[in-house]
C-alpha cells in the first residue's frame, strides 16, 4: 500500500461546501430557511445553539435529507446528482453512537474502509494505523460494545478517517467525553485540520471546541446563518471589550450603557462584557457610571472571544 | 525521527470500483454467521435429508427389487417441501438481526455515509440469508439430480424429466426470495431481533392457523390465499407438475406471493434511511 506524508492537493481554491438558498422542512417546521453559505477549505466550525439546524445541514450535505429547496455542493459536486461520488471522498463522524454490532474495533474500521472502497488488505492496514492515531491501538481487538463513551467517540473518528477522506464532517465530536478525553479529541481534530491538511467541518454548540480547532466559523441560529467568516476577523480588534462590575445598580448600568450605544452582554457571573465603539475607552465607562451615580468595582480590558461573536450573532443579551 | 511514525498518513493506493459494497456486506455477514456453532449445526442437520435420499438412490439403482422406491419428479418435490422446516429455523436464526441489530446500534448512518446505495445495503443483507437458504434447498436438490445420474450410470432420468432442473431452480429461488424479503422487512421495523423472530413465527403460524380454520368452515381450501406458506405450496405443485393441493387458482397464489414481496420492498424502501425524520 502506498502511503504518503504529504497533504493532498487542496480541492479548490474556493469553498469546499456551498449551500445556495437551501431550505429543509420537517412537516411545517423549517430546520433550514433559505440558507446560502460557503465553507472554506481548512478547519471550519459550524456553531449554533441546540436546534439551530447544524445537524440538519450536515445530514443534508450527506444526502440523508432531501432539501425542500436549494442546491448543495460538496467538493464541487452536486449532492442531488453525485451523492456516491461525494460520500467516497468524505468522512462522517455522527453525533450519536454508531457501530456494527459484534465486531472488534479493528474489524469494524477495516470493514468501513472496505465499504468506502479500499481493497481489503489496505483497509485492514489502515484500520490498525488510524486506531493507533486516535489512541485506541491497545484496545483494537476488543468489541466496540465493550467500549466506554469516550472510546466510542474515538472509534467513530477512526471509521470516518480510515479511507483518508478529503473532507470530514464531525458532528459534536466531544459529546459525553470526560475533560481529559475531550482535550485529546480536540488535539486530534486540531492536528488533522492544521498539520495533516484535512478539510473539516466541526459541528458543535461548544464555543471553546470550535475556537481551539478552527480558523473559520459559521454561526447558525433558528435555521439561518447568523454570522460567518474567519474567527479572528469576527472577534474584531483587541482593546474594545471591557469586563465591568458595579457595586450595585447592575441593571441601571446595563440600561445606561445601551442608551449610550454600547453593546452589553451579561455573563454567568455578575460581570458584564461591554463593547465600546471605536474612539471610546475605559474613561467613557467611568464617566457613564459617575453620571448614573454608580460605583464600579471592576473594570478590566479584555480580549474579544468567540463567545462574544456568538452572543452578538444570535442576539443573546 | 521515529523509526515508525504512528501518526496519521494519507492513503496513496488505488481504490476499488464502486458497486461492490453489497459484496463486502455479504462476505462479512456470511463469515460472521458461519462462526456461530448453532448455524453450522443447523446446516449439517439440514443436509441429513440429502444423505438419506442419496442412500435411497443408491439402493434403488443397485437393487432391482426396490423399484417401489424408485426416483420420480415427486421425490424432488417432497424433498424440497421437507426442507421447509430448515428454511424456517435458518431464516429466524440468521435473518432476525440482519437489519434490526444495525438499527439498534445506529449502524445505518455509518453504512449510508459510505459510497453505498440503500439498494446495495439491502442486497448485501439479503445475500447473507439467501445464500444459506439456497444452500439447504437449491444446492442439495441439484446435487441430488447429479447423484441420481451418477448412481444410475446414465442420464435417462434427467432426460425424461428435463423440467426438473428449471423447476428446482425456479421453486427454490421464489421460496428463498419470499422468505428473505419477509424477514428483511420485519427486521427493518424493529430494533429487537427477538421481537422480529416472534413476528416472523407469528406470521407463519397465524396465517396457517387462519387457513386451517377457514378450510374447515368453508369446506374448501380456497382460503390458502391467506397463508404465504400454503400459497407457496400451491405454486410448488404446479412448478413440479403434480396435482395442485388447493382449490385456489395458481395465478392468485402467485399474485399473493408477488404482493408480499412487493409489500416487503415498500417497507424496506421506507425503513432503510440514514436518518429517521419525525415530522
Amino acid at each position: 500500500m502506498a502511503e504518503t506524508d504529504t497533504p493532498p492537493v487542496p480541492v479548490a481554491a474556493g469553498d469546499v461546501v456551498t449551500l445556495q438558498s437551501v431550505s429543509v422542512a420537517y412537516g411545517k417546521n423549517y430546520a433550514l430557511r433559505d440558507v446560502t453559505a460557503g465553507f472554506k477549505a481548512g478547519a471550519v466550525g459550524l456553531l449554533g445553539p441546540n436546534g439551530a439546524g447544524k445537524s440538519t445541514m450536515i445530514k443534508s450535505l450527506l444526502g440523508f435529507i432531501v432539501p425542500t429547496a436549494g442546491q448543495l455542493r460538496v467538493l464541487g459536486m452536486d449532492v442531488a446528482t453525485s451523492p456516491l461520488e461525494i460520500r467516497a471522498r468524505i468522512g462522517y463522524m455522527p453525533e450519536n453512537d454508531g457501530h456494527i454490532p459484534g465486531m472488534t474495533a479493528v474489524a469494524f474500521v477495516g470493514y468501513c474502509g472496505e465499504l468506502a472502497g479500499l481493497p481489503p488488505t489496505d483497509a485492514i492496514q489502515r484500520a490498525h494505523e488510524v486506531l493507533y492515531y486516535v489512541g485506541l491501538g491497545e484496545a483494537r481487538y476488543r468489541t466496540v460494545e465493550t467500549y466506554s463513551t469516550g472510546m466510542k467517540q474515538r472509534i467513530k473518528l477512526a471509521q470516518a478517517l480510515v479511507h483518508d477522506p478529503d473532507l470530514l464532517f464531525l458532528d459534536e465530536p466531544t459529546n459525553g467525553m470526560d475533560p481529559k478525553g475531550r482535550e485529546e479529541m480536540l488535539e486530534l481534530i486540531r492536528d488533522l485540520g492544521h498539520n495533516k491538511g484535512m478539510n473539516l467541518i466541526l459541528c458543535s454548540h461548544l464555543l471553546p471546541d470550535v475556537e481551539y480547532c478552527c480558523d473559520h466559523v459559521v454561526v447558525m441560529d433558528k435555521g439561518r446563518i447568523a454570522a460567518d467568516g474567519p474567527i479572528t476577523q469576527l472577534k474584531g480588534p483587541a482593546g474594545r471589550v471591557f469586563e465591568v462590575r458595579a457595586k450595585s445598580g447592575h441593571d441601571r448600568l446595563v440600561a445606561a450603557c445601551r442608551a449610550a450605544g454600547f453593546e452589553c452582554h451579561e455573563t454567568d457571573e455578575d460581570v458584564m462584557r461591554v463593547f465600546v465603539p471605536e474612539g471610546f475607552g475605559a474613561q467613557d465607562l467611568f464617566k457613564l457610571a459617575t453620571r448614573e451615580g454608580l460605583q464600579l468595582r471592576h473594570l478590566r480590558p479584555s480580549l474579544p472571544t468567540l463567545e462574544d461573536v456568538f452572543a452578538r450573532a444570535v442576539g443573546e443579551e | 525521527m521515529p523509526i515508525h511514525d504512528q501518526g496519521y498518513r494519507h492513503f496513496g493506493g488505488t481504490r476499488e470500483a464502486r458497486g461492490r459494497g453489497w459484496l463486502v456486506i455479504a462476505t462479512a455477514g456470511l463469515k460472521s454467521a458461519l462462526a456461530k456453532r448453532p448455524v453450522v449445526f443447523l446446516l449439517l442437520v439440514a443436509w441429513i435429508p440429502f444423505a438419506y435420499q442419496a442412500i435411497k438412490f443408491y439402493l434403488t439403482t443397485t437393487f432391482g427389487q426396490l423399484q417401489v422406491l424408485a426416483t420420480t419428479a415427486q421425490t424432488f418435490r417432497e424433498f424440497l417441501e421437507g426442507q421447509d422446516t430448515f428454511i424456517f429455523f435458518l431464516t429466524i436464526y440468521i435473518g432476525t438481526g440482519l437489519i434490526a441489530n444495525d438499527r439498534r446500534a445506529n449502524a445505518l448512518q455509518i453504512y449510508l455515509s459510505k459510497p453505498l446505495t440503500r439498494l446495495e445495503y439491502v442486497a448485501g443483507k439479503a445475500t447473507i440469508l439467501a445464500a444459506f437458504l439456497l444452500g439447504v434447498t437449491w444446492l442439495p436438490a441439484v446435487l441430488l439430480l447429479a447423484v441420481q445420474a451418477m448412481f444410475a450410470g446414465n442420464l435417462a432420468f434427467i432426460k425424461a424429466n428435463a423440467f426438473l432442473f428449471p423447476a428446482i431452480t425456479v421453486y427454490a429461488f421464489v421460496q428463498v426470495v419470499l422468505a428473505t424479503s419477509t424477514m428483511l422487512a420485519l427486521s427493518s421495523v424493529s430494533k429487537s431481533s427477538r421481537f422480529v423472530g416472534i413476528m416472523y413465527a407469528g406470521v407463519v403460524f397465524f396465517t396457517d392457523a387462519i387457513f386451517g380454520t377457514l378450510k374447515f368452515l368453508m369446506n374448501s381450501s380456497f382460503a390458502s390465499l391467506v397463508s404465504p406458506t400454503q400459497s407457496m405450496a400451491q405454486i410448488g405443485d404446479v412448478i413440479f407438475r403434480v396435482p395442485p393441493r388447493h382449490d385456489t387458482p395458481t395465478a392468485l397464489s402467485l399474485l399473493v406471493v408477488a404482493g408480499i414481496i412487493g409489500l416487503c420492498a415498500l417497507v424496506l424502501e421506507r425503513r432503510i434511511r440514514g436518518v429517521e425524520v419525525v415530522a
